[in-house]
C-alpha cells in the first residue's frame, strides 16, 4: 500500500510537555484512518502537523511525497489545496451564508461561474442533506448542521486527502450515526472518482470501528498500536492501555 | 532579622521581574517584525483582492466620516476660540488663521484622526481577526489554502493607509472651517484677513507633509491592530485583551512615529523655515 501520509521521528513540545514523542507511522491512500486516544493526548496537534498548521519540533511529515516545511510559503500555502478540513467546532465563517461558506474554497481557486458555483455547492450540501439551509447563517444552525455544512465545504474541491477533527464530540446518538454514515459514504461517493484519503481523530471507540479501514492508536505521545479493525478485535495488541480503552466496547459487542 | 532579610530577597526578584519584561518587550517586538515581514510578502501577490479593499475603503473611511466631521469641527472651533482670544490681547486676531491652518495640516489632523480611526477601526479590527482567529475560523482559512495575512491584513492596512490621508484631509478642511466661524462669527477677527494669513503660511509642503503622517499612522495602526488580532489566544477573555492591546499600543506607536516623523518631515519638506 503506497503512504499519503508519512510521520518520520516527529516529535513537538509546548512548554515542558511533550505532546508527541518521536512518532513514526504511516497512512495508506485511499484508506480510511482513524486515530484513536483519550482525550488531551495531542490527537489534534497530529492532524494540524498534517496540514501545516503546526511545525514539528524534530522530525518530518511527508505528504504525498512532499515534506511541507520545505516548501516557501506561497507553495505550502498552494500545496493544501490537496487537503479538505473539518474542525471540531465547523469553523464556518460566521459572517457569511452557509451557501457563501461551502462556495468560499470555489471561488477561491477555480474561475467557475456563479451559475457553475451555485450548482456546485448546492450538490454538495445535497451530499450533506442541508440544501434547504441554504441561504441560513452559521449561528441560525445547530451544532450537528453545523458540521455537516462544514463537511460540505470540505470537500467541495473534491480534496485528495480528508481530516476530520473530532466530527462526532458534542453530538447526540443519532447525529453522531448521521454524521459517520456521512463520513463513509463521502469516503466512497468521492472514492469513485478519485482516490481519497481520509484522516478522522476520534475518541470515540463505537464510530471508530463501524467506519475504520485502519485503526491508529495515540497515547501519552506515542502510537501504541496500529492496525485493521479486526486485528484490534482479535487482541492482536498486548498493551494493557489498549485493553483497557477497548474493553468497554469489546464487552459489548463480542 | 526578619526586616533585613526583605531588601535582601526583594531585590533580586524585582531585577528579575525586570528582566522577564525586557525580554517580553523584546519577543512581542521580533514577532511583530515578523508579522510584518509576512505582510510585505503577500502584500503584491496575486489575487489582489479588490473587493475586499473597497469593503474595509468604506468600513474605515466612508463610515468613519461622522466621527470626523464631529471631532474635526469641534477641534478647529476650540483651537480657534483659544488663539484668539490669546492672539486678540496682542491685536493680532488675523494670524488665528495661519496658526490653526499649521497646527491642523502638521500635527492635530493626522494625529487626531488616527486616533479616531484607532478607537473605532483599530479595536474591530482586532477583535473581529481575534474572534476569527480563536473560533479557528483563521485556521480554517489557512486549511482552505488562502492565506489568513493575504485575506484578512492585506486589505485592512491597504484601505487603511488609503483612507487615512483623505480623512485626514477632511478634518483640515472641517477644522480650519469651524476655527473660521468661531474666529470670524464671535470674536469678529476680519474674514479677509484670516483667509490671507492662512493662504499665504500654510502651503502645499504642509499640507502634503501632513497626509504622508496620515498614511504612515494608517499603516501602524492597522498592523498593530491586526497583529494584536491575529496572535489572540484563550477565549473571549484574549478578544477583549488584544481589543484593548491593539487600542493602547496603536495610540502610544503612532504619538512615538509622530515624533520622529515630524523631525524627518522639518529637515526634508519645510528646511527653509
Amino acid at each position: 500500500m503506497q503512504p499519503m501520509i508519512q510521520f518520520q521521528n516527529v516529535t513537538k513540545s509546548f512548554g515542558t510537555q511533550v505532546v508527541l514523542n518521536h512518532i513514526s507511522f504511516e497512512i495508506p491512500a485511499g484508506k480510511l484512518t482513524v486515530i484513536l486516544g483519550p482525550s488531551g493526548e495531542g490527537k489534534s496537534v497530529l492532524l494540524k502537523h498534517i496540514i501545516g498548521l503546526m511545525k514539528p519540533d524534530e522530525g518530518k511529515v511527508i505528504v504525498d511525497g512532499v515534506d511541507l516545511w520545505s516548501l516557501s510559503d506561497k507553495e505550502r500555502t498552494e500545496f493544501r489545496k490537496k487537503f479538505g478540513m473539518l474542525f471540531q467546532s465547523a469553523a464556518l465563517f460566521d459572517s457569511m451564508t452557509v451557501f457563501e461558506n461551502v462556495a468560499f474554497p470555489i471561488r477561491e481557486h477555480t474561475s467557475l461561474s456563479e451559475e457553475e458555483i451555485k450548482s456546485k455547492v448546492l450538490e454538495k450540501l445535497k451530499m450533506v442533506g442541508l440544501e434547504k439551509a441554504i441561504d441560513k447563517i452559521p449561528s441560525e444552525l445547530s451544532g450537528g448542521m453545523r458540521k455537516r455544512v462544514g463537511l460540505a465545504r470540505a470537500i467541495a474541491l473534491e480534496p485528495k486527502i480528508l481530516l476530520y477533527d473530532e466530527p462526532t464530540t458534542g453530538l447526540d446518538p443519532l447525529m453522531t450515526e448521521s454524521i459517520n454514515q456521512l463520513i463513509y459514504e463521502t469516503q466512497k461517493k468521492l472514492n469513485g472518482q478519485n482516490s481519497v484519503t481520509s484522516v478522522v481523530i476520534s475518541h470515540d471507540v463505537e464510530s471508530t470501528f463501524r467506519v475504520a479501514d485502519l485503526v491508529v492508536l495515540l497515547y501519552r505521545g506515542q502510537i501504541i498500536a496500529e492496525g485493521r479493525p479486526d486485528d484490534f478485535k482479535n487482541g492482536k495488541f498486548t498493551h494493557p492501555f489498549v485493553k483497557e480503552f477497548l474493553r468497554g466496547h469489546f464487552e459489548k459487542n463480542i | 532579622m526578619f526586616t533585613s532579610n526583605v531588601p535582601s530577597t526583594n531585590s533580586p526578584k524585582t531585577s528579575r521581574d525586570f528582566g522577564k519584561i525586557i525580554l517580553s518587550f523584546i519577543h512581542e517586538l521580533g514577532e511583530f517584525l515578523f508579522f510584518t515581514r509576512e505582510f510585505f510578502h503577500w502584500l503584491f501577490q496575486r489575487p489582489y483582492r479588490s473587493s475586499l479593499i473597497v469593503q474595509q475603503m468604506e468600513f474605515i473611511g466612508v463610515r468613519s466620516l461622522p466621527i470626523i466631521l464631529l471631532t474635526g469641527g469641534f477641534t478647529g472651533m476650540v483651537f480657534g476660540l483659544q488663539t484668539g482670544y490669546a492672539f486678540r490681547l496682542f491685536n493680532a486676531g488675523s494670524f488665528v488663521g495661519s496658526t490653526v491652518g499649521l497646527a491642523l495640516t502638521r500635527e492635530i489632523a493626522p494625529v487626531f484622526t488616527a486616533l479616531m480611526v484607532v478607537a473605532r477601526c483599530g479595536s474591530a479590527m482586532a477583535a473581529s481577526i481575534g474572534t476569527m482567529k480563536v473560533t479557528e475560523q483563521v485556521d480554517a482559512l489557512t486549511t482552505m489554502a488562502v492565506s489568513p495575512i493575504h485575506y484578512l491584513v492585506v486589505p485592512r492596512v491597504v484601505a487603511s493607509v488609503l483612507m487615512m490621508p483623505l480623512l485626514t484631509g477632511v478634518f483640515i478642511g472641517v477644522g480650519t472651517f469651524g476655527a473660521y466661524i468661531v474666529a470670524t462669527g464671535l470674536l469678529n477677527i476680519d474674514p479677509n484677513a484670516f483667509m490671507q494669513k492662512l493662504t499665504y503660511y500654510v502651503d502645499f509642503d504642509d499640507v502634503f507633509g501632513g497626509m504622508i503622517k496620515a498614511a504612515v499612522f494608517g499603516f501602524f495602526l492597522s498592523i498593530i491592530s491586526c497583529e494584536r488580532g491575529y496572535k489572540t489566544t484563550k477565549g473571549a477573555e484574549g478578544v477583549g485583551l488584544s481589543t484593548t492591546q491593539a487600542v493602547v499600543i496603536s495610540s502610544v506607536s503612532i504619538l512615538i512615529v509622530d515624533y520622529f516623523l515630524t523631525s524627518w518631515i522639518l529637515e526634508f519638506f519645510s528646511g527653509d523655515m
